[in-house]
């Protein structure tokens, strides 16, 4: 078995970096590229960045990091907000006050890669994690002979990014939007079940998502089915961002050694998190 | 060379900058990205006899100038707290460590008082007086499971945390009230606490009382050393959180700027009614912002919630508050309450 069980390294930092890129890629959405080489170096997919983005906000907001270059860091992002409004208002040569990287990223692994393969599924601004991980994926796999097959679900066809990024990198790319404006009309997640009926689920080693919060519970009681492995990044609201405060708490199952009763925990989404075995987080 | 050393509760302080209590947690996770150092003294998050879960998510939602937090005390419990959290402190730590604690009622604040006077390294304790007052209220009816700890009743509040969603208010009950609602208990948590430990006790106050003073002067009567002025405000928001379905609001506690002006007004009335030094705390976000609670009354002073934005916000204080003396040649002791003697 290949594992590339990733160490995340504990570094942390606070820089304030400058702004070499921003684009509005789609309407509402941009891809906001920062020289930050610390972060760059280190940076694992799944982990995020937590950004103060101006006057008017009062906690950071917290990004997946989509991509890292050299000295660059990318995040894709929808403006939602007070935050990301005033992010999207900045341009290139402004600094950006950024901690990070920070949490838990995906941990890849393959049983059999020249047969098997793992399946990325996002949904709207869930392809940024999801678009490094492929990255990632392709670079440790060259060897890997079966396509990365990525799901990508949205409401409409302006609000599905990322489609030639991942086509680039090799990948076999299945669409579905919810007004059926481009690809498949419904839900990602019925895309999904759908290709598992055709598709011969023991050859899935992985599976990994990241999107709204519905579609990932959705996709969990589709991975219990077929019992596939799987890992979702969790959104959440976040102050610290390191785990200090526990603000951010997610419940996860956990067994009691002592009385076998099943209890749960409270995990941090911005340290233990933000990517979780599926299997650990209880959905709600 | 500007002095900023000082002194609270027979506590010697390098400065006068503390970290209010549920900012860092147990510092572990800080310590990776700033010099925890720099503070003068540190408050450890809310411990409590028993380990607490908290509450369920959302438990923070940002609101204009401010957060309003519903942590629900989670904690690891005293044991695990003198385990692995004290000894990881003592052991990163060249400052003081001021303990905050927090119990149902007066038997059990001094339960875990006892236990800490035992501990070497622990400089004062801080009493987390806002949590619900439960000796005199009937349990709430509509109680969230807490399944990996069943019984506790409290509700909340730390740095953040003052009265949380599930306890703090109840349509059925109304308000419940805390200890440092009540004169009354909060004479008695702090004279039994007080009997068992040779240790400094600051009690730490709600803002959510009519006349803060009364509560401030009872503390003060009954022995308490020092006064942390104040936990956070009542009050409720909508939060905008991915992992909510519903758009049922936070009940919680408002830290940030938006409080500051109501703290400074409490600090300038509680500093003109007792002797013991006030620790002031609420909406501090730059030194300017710090300077102005010693004006009013503080000898030292607490970074909350601000810190999550920016880290490197006590080294801004300290070299503003040094500048600030520097410049007005004063001495630190002589700006605590120069507005009032002035």
């Amino acid at each position: 078995m290949l594992t590339a069980k990733l160490s995340i390294q504990n570094k942390v930092y606070h820089l304030q970096s400058l702004i070499t890129d921003q684009k509005e890629i789609s309407s509402g959405y941009f891809r906001l590229i920062f020289s930050a080489p610390q972060i760059a170096q280190i940076a694992q997919p799944g982990q995020f960045v937590h950004i103060y983005c101006g006057e008017g906000t009062y906690l950071r907001r917290p990004f997946s990091i989509a991509k890292v270059k050299k000295n660059q860091v990318e995040i894709i992002y929808k403006v939602v907000g007070k935050g990301t409004e005033l992010l999207s208002r900045k341009k290139k040569g402004n600094t950006l006050d950024v901690l990070g990287p920070l949490g838990n990223g995906f941990t890849q692994s393959l049983n059999h890669p020249i047969t098997q393969s793992p399946i990325l599924i996002a949904g709207g601004t869930g392809v940024a994690s999801l678009l490094f991980l492929a990255q990632k994926l392709i670079t440790l796999y060259t060897s890997h002979l079966t396509p990365l097959t990525v799901f990508l679900g949205a409401k409409t066809k302006n609000d599905l990014l990322c489609i030639d990024n991942f086509k680039k990198l090799g990948c076999q790319v299945k669409l579905a939007t919810e007004d059926g404006s481009l690809g498949y009309k419904g839900l990602v997640t019925d895309l999904f079940r759908n290709s598992l009926i055709t598709h011969n689920s023991s050859l899935i080693t992985n599976i990994y998502a990241c999107g709204p919060y519905a579609m990932l519970k959705e996709i969990a009681k589709i991975t219990q089915k077929y019992k596939i492995p799987y890992q979702v990044s969790l959104e959440a609201m976040m102050a610290c961002g390191l785990g200090a405060c526990r603000g951010c708490v997610v419940k996860t199952s956990h067994q009691s050694l002592t009385t076998s009763h099943q209890h749960f925990v409270y995990k941090t989404v911005c340290k233990d998190g933000p990517v979780f075995e599926a299997n650990q987080i209880i959905w709600e | 060379m500007v002095n900023l050393s000082t002194e609270i509760a027979r506590i010697k302080l390098k400065n006068p900058l503390l970290v209010a209590s549920g900012i860092i947690g147990f510092g572990e996770e800080y310590s990776k990205l700033i010099n925890l150092n720099v503070f003068g003294a540190i408050t450890t998050k809310t411990v409590t006899l028993k380990p607490r879960a908290g509450n369920p998510s959302p438990r923070i939602v940002e609101t204009m100038e401010g957060m309003i937090n519903s942590i629900g005390l989670e904690n690891p419990g005293l044991e695990i707290f003198l385990k692995e959290k004290l000894p990881f402190l003592k052991r990163k730590l060249k400052i003081p460590i001021v303990v905050s604690i927090a119990a149902e009622n007066a038997e059990e604040f001094a339960e875990i008082s006892r236990r800490l006077d035992k501990e070497k390294g622990i400089s004062a304790l801080e009493l987390n007086l806002s949590c619900p007052n439960v000796r005199s209220k009937e349990p709430r009816a509509k109680s969230p499971p807490l399944l990996s700890c069943p019984p506790p009743r409290l509700a909340s509040g730390d740095a953040g945390a003052g009265e949380s969603k599930n306890g703090g208010i109840n349509s059925e009950q109304g308000v419940i009230s805390l200890i440092s609602q009540d004169a009354e208990l909060t004479y008695e948590v702090v004279k039994r606490v007080k009997k068992v430990t040779k240790l400094p006790v600051i009690a730490k106050l709600t803002p959510n009382v009519t006349d803060i003073t009364v509560i401030a002067k009872t503390a003060e009567s009954a022995g308490a050393d020092a006064l942390s002025l104040v936990n956070t405000f009542s009050a409720l928001a909508f939060p905008h959180s991915p992992l909510t379905t519903s758009h049922s609001p936070v009940f919680g506690g408002l830290s940030g700027p938006a409080i500051k002006p109501i703290v400074l007004r409490m600090i300038y009335e509680t500093y003109q009614k007792v002797k013991i030094p006030i620790i002031g705390m609420g909406g501090i976000n730059s030194p300017q912002d710090a300077i102005e609670f010693f004006l009013v009354g503080a000898k030292a002073i607490a970074l909350g919630s601000a810190l999550f934005r920016d880290p490197f916000l006590p080294q801004k204080i300290l070299i503003g508050l040094k500048q600030y003396l520097k410049i007005q040649k004063i001495t630190l002791s002589k700006l605590t309450g120069s507005m009032i003697h002035e």
